[in-house]
């Protein structure tokens, strides 16, 4: 009975706030918000958008960085994969990339941006030696006019999510032995990946390169923390126009919000574009019988992309953490002249409250939604067969809809109820997001599981309630923590949610390291960044050592 | 199952919003006030780009918890602007009562929008506070005029602001530094790279606008009275011919710039920029006892003068927890208060009051303070320029996005 709640609540929660926060969007894009004096349709809010300068040039921005973000990312994910999988440095990357995709989006941006400024680690690290640089030299790096970037940013962010992804997908095309097949057939690692292996992946990853194009085209935080500002991308002047004191700038923020809508889906139909040329290119090229077998400096670039994606955002962490300590350290040192606790001293009485709600939100939204997600496996297994696709694209659903464009509906519908800033509707807003991801990391352990443990259990004369709390949640304890884990860093990392739900009265870690990044004050932002990185990372220690702690006497239960 | 339960209760909890506070606060009636601000929650709604500001108002937080039984939440502000939007957006939506913003840092033309859109607690209950007392109203105009508006009594004043320059003495030497906006404009060209503003619409980078305008308008009665649109252009040119003169010659040449003051401070610190300026004289003196910047940066103005004025504290008309925001807009202006922002040390924010107003053991505290190497004394400060009308703010900050703001 209560499993039947499960698809209800799932279906209910990815549906109803995107439904309903889009319609919030909408209708005041068309001019229709009687709270604010807006009684009759029309254009005139677009009129205004179109008139506000260099709007194109700043959709232009999003519509090209998304696009790049997500071709870039899959091209090194891609090449990586094929080059190296199956080889022992493919497992020692795999292991050094995966925590970084628990490293929320604002510090692995502070992280690049502490690494790469003119006054940054790598030219202190390389001045006034080697470049004759006695003062940082006057570069437009972070905030260039082209994003670069911020592209930049993006990019070692998605490609460990996009390389999990792949990872999961791969064992079900039987990589190894498609390999040695191909291998005989005279193709090199690479191409024969590529015509071999790629297309039968590329479909279950689908949607999650979608979802990156998505994030990209309309992301706030890193676009605050890397973009340009003159003009600043879409989004970021979409979210200043909602907290402009003049009323009509809402019309005009809504406009905005539909136009990055726009600009977001035009992205998808390009790269849509984009798949069927490359798997015409893919066609000829396998037609012709070409093996491309001379793939060396292939497969190294692709390993050296995937190293330096990594090894930057390790180093950019690094740094942060010793400018959180620092005392006076001027250019061109590259350690500070004088460490100083007392930054962490000033900051840590304003870190209680921040931190108690992230904690708050991110246990409380991560545990609604591994309870539904479980639900939602129990009642698949009652009716005996997976949801179908159609479940499986409601399930991206707030991960494909710009978070802007639908997250300005939904803040105006609890204000209008009275419910923004609570915690209640803070809660509810991070469990739109954490859902799809709890449900995605507990899919493949879930249908793994042996069922006929279930079916001795049963024999034993177990019922089904005694079945599910003394086999099943036992000794799916490992991958529940798992997804405990990534549910809680993806809670976290949410910015743009905490900012307009929470409406500055209820601010997390994140929504106050993005706030400090204005005042580039480096050693504030380095604690707070810092503590964006220590939370997760401490969810997936517990995740690992908890489980080793209770199935230490169970050798079959070892990992 | 019972986690779903507890999940619905806690969604049911949220919806019940706080009870709203319909009393109207009587300043006059202090000992009043004050039984009804024990137990409330202020949010005040500040810029928080500056950890020291920030540290600031977390000590008065615990000062009033512990005295007065108020909590007092830093919502740290981006912008101003956004906690005005929030008060519109309230009054839009109907929410007269239970407003979710008690106290606003506030000046210039948020104050103007606020008071003109009647967003304001009133009738004016600043005067009435107890340590208006202390207030030295003779001698600091723009305590009673926000940029040229009337204050009527309904913002408290916190702090005074003037336009100061810092440099490191170990790059410039003092005889070569600029004396007024013309020698900042050569300056840069002979040092390119070497001097930027915040982009505005930031506060510190739009002031810096309203000091050339005010230093090259023909005649600088017209600043005194609103815009005129029809002869906007012609007022403004001298300004904007300066900065298309001086767009070349600035940090990443005009491309990108410094989001606020804290951000220029940092690039003088990594010598990426020579000069650079802040409202509050004590700034540098406080970086460098923060480890923030060495101990050769010093300051220096215009004698010609350079902008100066006044920041307040304000409570929106629905505020949730007036009482509260009274009390803490009255303990924020006491001489203890004010002395300990006045250290820069702490945050180096000049007083409002007048010390000759203060008994002797608080203006011992006043005494005490060691205003640091490089704050310049009060004589040294310069004349004070007028703050022009709010509407040239807004005027030239639109103007100056069309021109600069979407480059590339």
């Amino acid at each position: 009975m209560l499993t039947r709640l499960g698809p209800f609540l799932a279906i209910g929660l990815l549906t109803v706030p995107v439904a309903f926060g889009l319609a919030g969007t909408l209708l005041p894009a068309f001019g229709y918000l009687p709270a604010l004096g807006g009684m009759e349709f029309g254009l005139a809010p677009f009129a205004m958008l179109f008139s506000e300068p260099a709007i194109f040039m700043s959709a232009l921005m999003s519509l090209v960085s998304g696009l790049a973000t997500a071709a870039i990312s899959l091209a090194v994910v891609m090449l990586f994969t094929a080059a190296w999988g199956g080889t022992r440095h493919f497992a020692r990357i795999q292991h050094l990339i995966s925590p970084l995709l628990s490293v929320p989006h604002a510090a692995s941006a502070f992280a690049l941006a502490f690494l790469i400024a003119p006054s940054g680690m790598i030219a202190r690290l390389i001045s006034p030696g080697l470049t004759g640089w006695e003062r940082p030299p006057d570069l437009l790096i972070v905030h260039d006019p082209f994003g670069l970037s911020m592209m930049a940013g993006l990019i070692v962010k998605e490609i460990p999510f996009l390389l999990l992804v792949t990872l999961a997908a791969l064992p079900q095309v039987k990589p190894a032995r498609m390999r040695a097949l191909i291998a005989s057939m005279g193709y090199g690692r690479i191409s024969g990946f590529v015509f071999g292996l790629w297309p039968s992946i590329y479909p279950q990853i689908r949607l999650p390169v979608f979802a990156v194009i998505a994030f990209a085209t309309s992301v706030v935080d890193v676009a605050a923390i890397l973009g340009p500002t003159t003009p600043a991308p879409l989004a970021v002047r979409l979210v200043d126009w909602m907290n402009d004191p003049d009323l009509s700038m809402r019309f005009l923020a809504s406009a905005g919000a539909v136009l990055q809508l726009g600009v977001t889906a035009a992205a998808i139909l390009i790269w849509i574009g984009f798949e069927k040329l490359g798997a015409r290119l893919r066609d000829r090229f396998s037609c012709a019988g070409r093996r491309f077998r001379r793939d060396r400096v292939l497969r190294w670039g692709a390993l050296a992309a995937m190293l330096v994606s990594a090894c930057a955002i390790f180093a950019g962490l690094v740094a942060l953490g010793l400018w959180s300590v620092a005392g006076l350290w001027q250019y061109p040192d590259l350690l500070p002249a004088r460490f100083d606790l007392r930054n962490w001293m000033r900051v840590l009485p304003n870190l209680v409250e921040p931190l108690a709600t992230t904690l708050f939100v991110a246990f409380i939204s991560t545990f609604v939604a591994a309870v539904i997600a479980i639900l939602c496996f129990v009642r698949e297994d009652e009716m005996g067969h997976p949801p179908g696709r159609g479940a499986l694209a409601l399930l991206y659903l707030p991960l494909l809809v710009p978070q802007v464009a639908f997250l300005f509906g939904l803040q105006l519908l609890f204000i209008l109820t009275g419910v923004e800033a609570t915690l209640a509707a803070l809660v509810f807003a991070h469990l739109v997001f954490v859902l799809p991801y709890a449900w995605l990391a507990l899919k493949d352990p879930w249908r793994a599981f042996d069922r006929r443990y279930d079916q001795i259990a049963a024999g034993l004369g177990k019922g089904p309630v005694r079945r599910f709390f003394q086999i099943r949640l036992p000794m799916l304890a490992r991958p529940l923590l798992a997804v405990a884990a990534i549910g809680f860093s993806v809670s976290v990392g949410l910015y743009l949610p905490t900012v307009l739900i929470g409406a500055g009265r209820l601010t997390t870690i994140t929504t106050e390291a993005v706030a400090l990044a204005s005042g580039g004050n480096r050693r504030v932002i380095g604690i707070y960044a810092f503590m964006q990185m220590v939370l997760p990372a401490a969810g997936f220690a517990v995740a690992t050592i908890v489980p080793a702690l209770i199935f230490r006497r169970y050798r079959d239960m070892h990992v | 199952m019972r986690a779903l339960l507890f999940s619905t209760a806690l969604l049911a909890i949220g919806a019940v919003s706080a009870a709203a506070d319909t009393t109207q606060p009587d300043p006059s009636n202090w000992d009043a006030v004050l039984k009804d601000a024990r137990g409330e929650t202020v949010y005040f709604n500040a810029w928080g780009g500056s950890q020291n500001i920030n540290d600031y108002i977390e000590w008065a937080g615990d000062a009033l918890k512990e005295r007065y039984g108020v909590t007092l939440r830093h919502v740290k502000l981006e912008d101003t602007a956004s906690a005005v939007a929030t008060v519109v957006a309230e009054k839009a939506a109907g929410r007269d009562a239970g407003g979710t913003v008690d106290l606003i840092w506030i000046n210039g033309e948020n104050f103007a929008a606020m008071k003109q859109q009647g967003l304001i607690l009133s009738p004016g209950w600043a005067e009435k506070l107890p340590n208006w007392a202390f207030v030295d109203v003779e001698n600091k105009p723009t305590i009673r005029t926000d940029f040229t508006v009337p204050v009527e009594g309904l913002e408290s004043p916190w702090g005074m602001a003037k336009l100061v320059f810092f440099y490191d003495t170990a790059r410039i030497h003092v005889e070569d530094l600029p004396q007024d906006a013309d020698g900042l404009l050569k300056w840069a060209q002979e040092n390119p790279g070497r001097f930027s503003y915040p982009q505005p619409p930031d506060f510190i980078g739009s002031s810096f606008l309203k000091q050339v305008l005010a230093e090259t308008v023909e005649d600088p009665a017209v600043l005194q009275k609103p815009v005129d649109e029809s002869a906007f252009d012609q007022v403004a040119k001298p300004l904007f011919d300066y900065l298309d003169a001086l767009n070349p010659a600035m940090w990443r040449s005009g491309r990108a710039y410094p989001q606020n003051y804290p951000a220029m401070k940092q690039l003088l610190a990594d010598s990426e920029l020579d000069i650079i300026f802040a409202f509050n004289p004590a700034e540098a003196s406080n970086a460098i006892a923060n480890g923030e910047l060495p101990d050769t940066v010093r300051s220096f103005t215009f004698p010609g003068g350079t902008l100066a004025n006044t920041h307040f504290l304000t409570i929106p008309y629905n505020a949730s927890a007036k009482a509260g925001a009274l009390v803490a807009a009255n303990f924020l202006m006491s001489p203890e208060a004010q002395a300990r922002k006045q250290d820069p040390a702490i945050w180096g924010d000049p007083t409002v009051l007048a010390l000759d107003r203060l008994d002797v053991d608080d203006r011992a505290r006043f005494d005490a303070i060691d205003l640091g190497v490089a704050t310049l004394r009060p004589d040294e400060l310069g004349p004070a320029l007028d703050e022009p009308h709010p509407s040239w703010m807004e005027r030239i900050e639109t103007e100056w996005k069309r021109r600069y703001g979407v480059g590339n």
